[in-house]
């Protein structure tokens, strides 16, 4: 049977209600609020700052370091162990890299800027809300940038092509594929494309097209809630 | 289409388009990429003449040569101290950058500088790798003692200055504090308690505000009618707004 309707009754292309907010961690230089649906995102930025050990300096420009964590309450009730796991290391990487070709750390040589992520609470779609916060937190804080980063995740279930999967129906019991994108905005081109599970070569090519629409109603998201500090 | 596409004063965020054809240059945080002009930072669109530049809202401090800064001292070397400068990287001041008098080769730096003073200094060199020299000869340039010290966003320094130090010598004149203002965001004020407590208020009013115009006075407005404090020392502002 195809999955003709999602479990909480959204359209295929709809993404789950988002709310955006910058400036929530006053310590930090930059820092930003992610909400999609039940998943939730908190970054923070520290930086350019001096960046010890020294071997990890890169004389020629400063360099980017991501964090990511679930908190140990965020899941389906299952404690999460703090700390860096395999699992946190990785996305920790792949957020590094999507965000690496718009930040511009060429006037901080020896110098690190250090993205903190957070997630209060998961549901599915957890590196996808860390970058768009990220991108949005080192906005924020002022770092050179050459464009803004949003991200969502697309997939398919039973043969229908979908935004923004729930964790539900990642683990719907039938064929599945989950692919996490991040797109450069103005260019197009993706930073970021993982994926679970297996498409065909005619869905995938669907799916990214509705991933790339999605992109757009959360970079629209992101600027509005980085403009909203300046309001008059 | 080709022109302007974004009114001066508008908030845009990295990667939004400024202009398009080649009308305009792309000035300090813009690129420009084929025949448009991009923003590079969050902040204010200015336009001056055919150049289009962005007015940073938040971000760090760059050093510069010539710059006015608060710096701390964090380690005493043979030929001098090493001061934090607020940024990622570290300063030198050297001992004949910091004093007129004659150094003997044994003499106790800790007497002239000891590690946590603050001091307000000029930078006189900065290398591309951030290699910061100073020197603490020059008006308005000594080692801080008493009052406070108060932190600010570097970019925000050019707004509590103000042009020609108009918004300074109010907030100078209204609470009869001595405030120094570092290009790197700190800020030295001495003063009565109440008017350094003024000061401070109105210094983190106008780092909120400074993306709003007329913030003059409404600062004026804020600090009340000039008490009857004795005149405060003048000592000439740079660095202010344009």
């Amino acid at each position: 049977m195809a999955y003709t309707k999602r479990l909480d009754g959204r359209k295929n292309n709809e993404l789950r209600p988002m709310e955006a907010k910058t400036g929530v961690v006053k310590n930090a230089d930059g820092s930003a609020s992610f909400k999609i649906g039940k998943t939730w995102a908190i970054a923070a930025v520290y930086g350019p700052r001096d960046l010890n050990p020294r071997f990890l300096q890169n004389p020629k420009k400063g360099i980017l370091r991501c964090n990511y964590g679930m908190m140990p309450f965020s899941g389906s009730g299952d404690r999460i162990r703090p700390g860096r796991s395999r699992r946190a290391q990785e996305i920790a990487m792949v957020m590094t890299k999507s965000l690496e070709p718009v930040v511009d750390l060429s006037a901080f040589p020896n110098s690190v800027v250090d993205v903190y992520v957070d997630l209060p609470q998961t549901d599915a779609g957890t590196r996808c809300a860390a970058i768009s916060a990220a991108s949005m937190a080192l906005a924020d804080a002022g770092i050179p940038m050459k464009d803004m980063i949003c991200s969502v995740s697309v997939g398919q279930v039973q043969e229908t092509v979908l935004a923004d999967l729930t964790y539900n129906e990642e683990a719907h019991e039938a064929p599945v594929s989950d692919i996490p994108i991040a797109m450069v905005h103005n260019t197009g081109e993706l930073s970021l494309l993982q994926m679970d599970g297996e498409i065909s070569r005619e869905d995938l090519m669907k799916a990214l097209a509705l991933g790339k629409e999605a992109c757009e109603q959360v970079y629209k998201v992101q600027v509005a809630a980085l403009k909203e500090k300046f309001k008059k | 289409m080709t022109g302007l596409v974004q009114q001066e004063r508008n908030v845009v965020v990295p990667g939004e388009v400024l202009a398009e054809g080649m009308d305009y240059l792309p000035g300090d945080n813009t690129y420009r990429e084929q025949d448009k002009i991009y923003a590079k930072a969050l902040g204010l669109v200015n336009v001056n003449n055919r150049v289009v530049k962005i007015t940073s809202l938040a971000g760090p401090y760059l050093p510069r040569a010539g710059d006015k800064i608060i710096g701390k001292v964090v380690d005493i070397t043979m030929s001098g101290w090493r001061i934090e400068t607020g940024t990622a990287y570290q300063a030198m001041l050297m001992v004949r950058d910091a004093t007129m008098r004659f150094i003997r080769k044994e003499e106790d730096l800790t007497k002239i500088l000891d590690i946590g003073d603050y001091v307000v200094v000029k930078i006189t060199n900065v290398t591309s790798q951030m290699l910061i020299d100073l020197t603490m000869k020059g008006p308005g340039l000594h080692k801080v003692s008493g009052g406070r010290l108060m932190k600010i966003n570097a970019q925000k320094v050019p707004r509590v200055i103000g042009k020609q130090g108009s918004m300074i010598t109010l907030i100078k004149e209204r609470t009869g504090c001595q405030i120094t203002v570092g290009q790197n965001g700190r800020v030295w004020l001495r003063g009565t308690a109440e008017g350094e407590m003024k000061a401070t208020v109105a210094i983190k009013m106008i780092e909120e505000q400074s993306h709003l115009e007329g913030l003059t006075d409404k600062i004026g407005k804020f600090l009340g009618e000039a008490p009857k404090f004795e005149k405060p020392v003048t000592t000439p502002q740079e660095g202010g707004e344009q």
